[in-house]
Formats: structure tokens, C-alpha cells, sequence
């Protein structure tokens, strides 16, 4: 009984004062989608941040990928959304931003920082105002099995045809999967196939911005032949990939069993982490030697200030931190895979990240078709070429098919300024 | 009859007439029953009738009914949703409750032995959660991974493996019978517990006659289980028309392949909370939400007024 007393007593009387102290913090809160790097934010990020900053703690939650936009809406209308909303690029940022939800960060300390190709992805159309603080892009390419290339003896493919023929080659000595790529979740056929052989095609910005002005359509050759690439993957599919999930694939490559995995940046990290073999990456290869290269390179994640918070001056702080040199580094040497959209040059230690990287220099940069202007509307563009895409590896719908259907989805809402 | 005693009788209704218990227990019940149900339901059937309109929420009437459908992208995914249903609920109808039908008539003959095992080993998945019964079957058929190949290898069959979830074909029959593989249990528990109920003397006096095997089972004992039939009937129409849950965990939220697998359940999902870049209308989700609740109050109806008054029953 006294032993209880005496419990009580420490109670009320040490640790009262520190809940005190802890009261008198500013907590925040980050929504996030990024559930893969829960552990990275809490155990380098935000503590690297709080070192610095007493007095105020963050916490970051995040939520599945497919939900989080909703629940974020959801939240955000309800007053119940944390103080920091992670971005997603372009039209759905956007569509926060002018209901309010988000606040303005033009004058943010630090957001000079970013040049206007960064801040794209967060800016009004006007291009006057910027909402979120821009984080990180991601780029697309293959990343290869290098054991797999000297076995069988084959180069890293630099045009289409080659890609092919090592393809044929791995499919011929039977010993790995030429291509792990399932179409059962449907996005990795449009994220990983059609976004990310597709700039070649179609010329990347160039394509990009006639279609938004409505001189180039989805049924025009540039946008229909990479779907007819696309369907020339089949054969060098797993077995079973139409009910192959986007784990099974990852679990394929990281396991050795597959030679190529077409893929986005962000897997480099997890990839590291599972293969006990040496990886390689190479960009979407081009028709015919010699043509300019493009690649995908998406402008991803950002991180806006929520208008209705509650603690506006803490996270303006912790803003101000992100776009700073420092947190660059630190984000992009803890998830190597997320490149740094600060212009200020950032020094990576991952090989395969610089590898990807590198790819900046000689080619020219795009960002996925279906995210900025056309992706605003119902049918959700992004969603439909998901679905096209899948249908098209799958073999139940024709090239010619996915890109008039896709167009059709376009036509019913989208007018094109004149 | 003197005036005392008619003063008690005009009194006595007036006493009565405070039985407050009947109120305070039916509260609690009540209280939550509408506030859990009665009251979202009402809400949902009135958001139905409200849209957006200059980003105000305004009475629109019927228009959202309108809109679902005439307009060719949204009808076309409702009917499909529908269609897809349609054979969800038949698939169930044709092979859930036979197969659960037979299975009780087999536990309930005398004699058999592990009755008890059977019948709790069939009723386990039942109780099992669906994310967990939509996991297992994954992997079971998993090209990649599953045991489905390396056992239908064992007896010869491989050449009739197929990526049966991942094919527009195959995916709604593959999900619809894992489905029916989980809810067995439910009409067999049922119907069993009906043929219990069956008196020995009825079926010792259609012995008597020459009745027996077979022709007890159809003459004998499925009349006398024909309620119990219906009633699993309605019970998987309507479990049939709100499901959701096992599609979503096995199909994701897209019901892929093509929307193949797509059901009014997974299509409310989409349509009310939006999914990836999709935005969620609350309104239109309230609208199909309503047109769902229209058929399943539309097929319980067609059974309580047209085919249950027809039954005949019997009383032992």
C-alpha cells in the first residue's frame, strides 16, 4: 500500500512538471503518404530538426498512398488535418490551394531556393504564387541485375532494339525473368511502362505541352507507340504476371530471379536494402542511336503549410528548414531515389542514385503527361491510362484502342485554350 | 355489476397507462439503433437529392439520379457494376447454398461419424475475417508464389493453371467462389439446424410408406426446409448486393482487371472517397449508395410480399 502511495507521489510530483514542459511545445503534425519512410523521418529527420529547435515537437503521420488524398480532403474540411500537408504534384496541390486549404508560401524564407522548374509542380497557373515547398522529384529508368548481364553476356541496351534483343536473350537462356512487371495493381504498366519509355516518343515537354494545348492528341503515332512497345513486352513477363501484385515484383528482382525491373527512383533505397547483388540502372532506350534522350523526371513530393493550423509560426519555421540546403541533404542521402529539387547542389553517396542522376545531364527532363492541366478533370486521365496501359500488356485491348479511349475520356471534359 | 366494480374498470386503463419500463428499456436500443442507422440512412437518402452547385451545396431533386444514369462514363461503370453483381449473387445462388444445402443433409443423417468435426471445420472460414480469408487465397493462386501451381503440377493438371485473378474472364467467377468458400457455413448451419427440427415421426411414417434415401430427402425434407431456404436466399441477396470488403482486399479498390470484378460496393468506394488522384463526391456516392439501397428493398420485398405469403408452412 505505501509502495503505491509513494507511486503516486513520484507521480504527481516529478512527472507532472514534465508533462507541464511538454505541454508548452508546439506539436506538430505532417500528413504524409510516404508510409515506406516513416522510420527515416522519425529517426533522422525530425530529430535533426528538433536539435535545433527546442520547444517544438513533430510528428509525422502518414497513410496509404491510394487514400491519402481523400482522407487529407477529408480531414482538411473537417478542421481536423495536421499543421504540414505533404503535396501531391500539379492539379490536386492546386485545387487545396484555391479552396483555402493551403497557404501561400511565396515569401517563405528559403523558397528562393528553388528555381521556377522546381516550384512548377506547387505554382498557380498564373505562375504568381507558390503553395508548397518543393521536396523531392523522382526519376524513371530500368535498374538491372548486373549478375544477370555478365552471365549471360549482354550490354547495357541503349536503343530499342537492343533492349529487345537482351530481353530475348534472358528469355532464351531461361535462367532469370527477362522483366519483372506485374499488371494486377495496373499502375506499374502506366507508371513504370507507358510514363517511362513514353518521353522518347512523344519529346517529352514538347509532346507534353501540345497536348495541354490541344495540337497533339492520344490517338496522334508519337503517343500510340509507346503502348505498342508496351504490348511487345508480354512475352518477357513473368508467368502469371496478370495477377503478379507490385510486391511480387519487387520481391522477384530483389530475390535474383528477374534480370530488369523498369522502375521509378524511390525503389532504390528498399532495393539496397533486400539485393545482395550488384544493381545497375540505364534510361528508357531511344528508337535509333543518336536520338536525344528523355526521361521522366517527376517532380513528386512537396510540403505546404496548412492555412488552418494551429500552429502557423512553428511550422513556418519547420518550412523554412525543409527548403533549406541542409534538410536537401539530409532527404536525399536518407532516401536516395528522392532527388533534391534545391539548386543548390546536393552531394549523394548512393551509387545507384547518382547513376540516375547523371541521366540529367545528357537528356532532356520531363515531367508524367497526365499530371499537370489534363489531369483535372473526370475522367481522371491518370487513372484511365492506368487502366489502358494494364489492358494493353494484357493483350485485351489494341494500342490503337487504349489511346482513342484515353482520348475519348480527354474529349468529354477537356477544351483545350485556343 | 355495482358501482364500485365499474369504477375499477374505468379506473384500470388510466394506472396503465404509465408503464414507463416499456420505454426505458426499449430506449437504449432505439437510441443507438437510429443513431448508428436510422438517422445516417435518412442523411445518405437526403444527400442524395443535394450536389455541388458554384461550390455551394444546393437541392438538385432527382439530378444526380439523372446524371448516374445518362451520363456514358458513369452509367457505363454502374451498369457494369451491376452486371458484375448480378453474377456474384447468381454464382452464390447456383453454388453457395446447393453445396450448403447438401452438405447438412449429409451431416444430419444418423450414423455419420466427425459430425461434429465436419460441421465446425466448415463453418471456420465464416468466422475467419475477410482480409484474412482474401490473403490466403492470394497466395494460394499466386503464379509466383502459391501452392495452386505445385499441387495441380502433383496430379497432372498444370497445363490448366492460369493467373485466374489477374484474367477479365476468370477474375469474377475466382473471387465469387472464394466468397462462396467463406459463407458456405452460413446456409449450412441453417438448413441443418431446420432438418433437426424435423420430427422423427414424420420421417418413421414416410419409412412406413416406402419413403426413404433420396426420395425422403426431396419428398420428405425439402418442403419442410423451404422457409429456412428462403430465408437464406434473402440473406444472400442482400449480404451479395453490400458486399465490398472481400473484392477490395483481394482486387484493390480498382476491381481490376478493367474493372472486371468491379461491384456496387467497390463502385460506391471509388465514387464517395475517391481513390489515388480521383476526388471523392460525396454526393454521387450518396447516389448510388441510395440506388443500392432501391434494389436490395425492391428483392426483400419481392420475397416478403410475393414469395414468402405463398409458403406453405407446417406446424408439428
Amino acid at each position: 500500500m505505501t509502495r503505491i502511495l509513494k507511486g503516486m507521489l513520484f507521480a504527481t510530483t516529478v512527472l507532472a512538471p514534465a508533462g507541464l514542459v511538454h505541454a508548452a511545445d508546439a506539436q506538430l503534425t505532417i500528413e504524409s503518404w510516404r508510409n515506406d519512410d516513416l522510420a527515416i523521418w522519425q529517426e533522422k529527420i525530425i530529430p535533426a530538426f528538433e536539435a535545433k529547435n527546442p520547444g517544438i515537437k513533430v510528428s509525422f503521420a502518414p497513410m496509404a498512398p491510394t487514400e491519402y488524398n481523400s482522407a487529407v480532403n477529408a480531414k482538411l474540411e473537417a478542421g481536423t488535418a495536421g499543421d504540414l500537408i505533404t503535396c501531391r504534384p500539379f492539379d490536386l496541390s492546386l485545387a487545396m490551394f484555391q479552396k483555402g486549404q493551403l497557404a501561400p508560401l511565396s515569401d517563405l524564407p528559403g523558397m528562393e531556393n528553388f528555381s521556377d522548374v522546381a516550384k512548377s509542380a506547387w505554382t498557380t497557373d498564373d505562375g504568381k504564387t507558390s503553395f508548397c515547398v518543393p521536396m523531392a522529384s523522382v526519376i524513371h529508368g530500368f535498374i538491372y541485375n548486373k549478375k544477370a548481364f555478365e552471365e549471360a553476356g549482354v550490354k547495357v541496351p541503349k536503343t530499342e532494339d537492343e533492349f529487345f534483343a537482351v530481353l530475348e536473350k534472358f528469355k532464351k537462356d531461361g535462367n532469370y525473368i527477362p522483366l519483372a512487371m506485374g499488371t494486377k495493381d495496373q499502375w506499374e504498366a502506366a507508371t513504370m511502362g507507358y510514363y517511362n519509355i513514353g518521353p522518347n516518343y512523344w519529346k517529352g515537354e514538347e509532346g507534353r505541352k501540345a497536348l495541354i494545348s490541344g495540337k497533339e492528341k492520344l490517338t496522334d503515332a508519337q503517343w500510340v507507340e509507346p503502348y505498342k512497345a508496351l504490348a511487345k513486352w508480354k512475352p518477357y513477363l513473368g508467368d502469371g504476371f496478370e495477377a503478379q501484385t507490385y510486391p511480387d515484383s519487387q520481391n522477384l528482382f530483389t530475390l535474383g530471379r528477374a534480370a530488369i525491373y523498369p522502375a521509378g527512383s524511390w525503389e532504390i533505397a528498399p532495393f539496397k536494402a533486400q539485393a545482395d547483388f550488384e544493381m545497375g540502372a540505364f534510361p528508357p532506350p531511344v528508337k535509333k542511336a543518336g536520338d536525344t534522350c528523355y526521361i521522366s523526371d517527376h517532380n513528386d513530393i512537396g510540403l505546404g503549410l496548412n492555412a488552418k493550423g494551429k500552429n502557423q509560426e512553428a511550422a513556418k519555421k519547420f518550412l523554412a528548414w525543409v527548403a533549406s540546403p541542409e534538410f536537401a541533404e539530409l532527404y536525399a542521402n536518407s532516401l536516395p531515389g528522392f532527388f533534391s529539387l534545391n539548386s543548390k547542389p546536393v552531394k549523394m553517396t548512393d551509387g545507384l542514385a547518382q547513376e540516375f542522376v547523371s541521366w540529367r545531364q545528357n537528356c532532356k527532363t520531363t515531367i508524367r503527361p497526365s499530371a499537370a492541366i489534363v489531369g483535372r478533370g473526370q475522367p481522371n486521365l491518370d487513372l484511365e491510362m492506368w487502366r489502358v496501359s494494364a489492358n494493353v500488356i494484357n493483350g485485351t485491348q489494341t494500342p490503337e484502342q487504349a489511346a482513342a479511349e484515353t482520348q475519348k475520356g480527354l474529349d468529354s471534359w477537356y477544351k483545350p485554350a485556343k | 355489476m355495482s358501482d364500485t366494480e365499474i369504477a375499477d374498470i374505468e379506473a384500470a386503463p388510466i394506472r396503465r397507462s404509465t408503464r414507463w419500463h416499456i420505454a426505458v428499456f426499449l430506449a437504449p436500443a432505439f437510441l443507438v439503433y437510429t443513431a448508428v442507422m436510422i438517422l445516417p440512412l435518412i442523411e445518405t437518402l437526403r444527400l442524395s437529392l443535394f450536389n455541388m452547385v458554384e461550390g455551394q451545396l444546393a437541392f438538385v431533386g432527382l439530378g444526380n439520379f439523372k446524371v448516374l444514369f445518362s451520363d456514358p462514363r458513369l452509367s457505363a461503370d454502374f451498369w457494369n457494376a451491376l452486371g458484375n453483381n448480378v453474377i456474384f449473387f447468381i454464382i452464390h445462388m447456383l453454388v453457395q447454398n446447393p453445396v450448403g444445402i447438401a452438405i447438412a443433409a449429409m451431416l444430419s443423417l444418423p450414423g455419420l461419424r466427425f459430425a461434429a468435426f465436419y460441421r465446425s471445420a466448415i463453418f471456420v472460414p465464416t468466422l475467419l475475417s475477410f482480409v484474412i480469408v482474401g490473403f490466403i487465397w492470394k497466395l494460394i493462386l499466386s503464379p509466383i508464389w502459391g501452392i495452386a501451381p505445385g499441387l495441380m503440377d502433383l496430379v497432372g493438371l498444370k497445363s490448366f493453371f492460369a493467373p485466374w485473378l489477374g484474367k477479365p474472364d476468370t477474375a469474377l467467377i475466382t473471387v465469387s467462389l472464394i466468397s462462396v468458400w467463406q459463407y458456405v457455413g452460413i446456409p449450412m448451419m441453417l438448413i441443418y439446424a431446420a432438418l433437426l427440427n424435423i420430427p422423427d415421426e414424420v420421417l418413421e411414417a414416410a419409412e412406413c410408406d416406402g419413403i426413404t434415401g433420396w426420395s425422403q430427402f426431396w419428398k420428405i425434407k425439402l418442403p419442410l426446409i423451404l422457409p429456412s431456404i428462403g430465408i437464406v436466399s434473402v440473406l444472400t441477396f442482400v449480404g451479395n448486393f453490400n458486399a465490398f470488403d472481400l473484392i477490395y482486399t483481394v482486387q484493390g479498390a480498382l476491381a481490376g482487371p478493367n474493372g472486371s470484378t468491379d461491384i456496387l460496393g467497390t463502385l460506391l468506394y471509388r465514387t464517395f472517397f475517391g481513390f489515388q488522384n480521383q476526388m471523392g463526391d460525396r454526393s454521387m456516392g450518396a447516389t448510388i449508395a441510395a440506388v443500392m439501397f432501391l434494389i436490395i428493398l425492391a428483392g426483400v420485398s419481392l420475397y416478403l410480399f410475393v414469395i414468402q405469403r405463398r409458403m406453405r408452412r407446417y406446424q408439428f
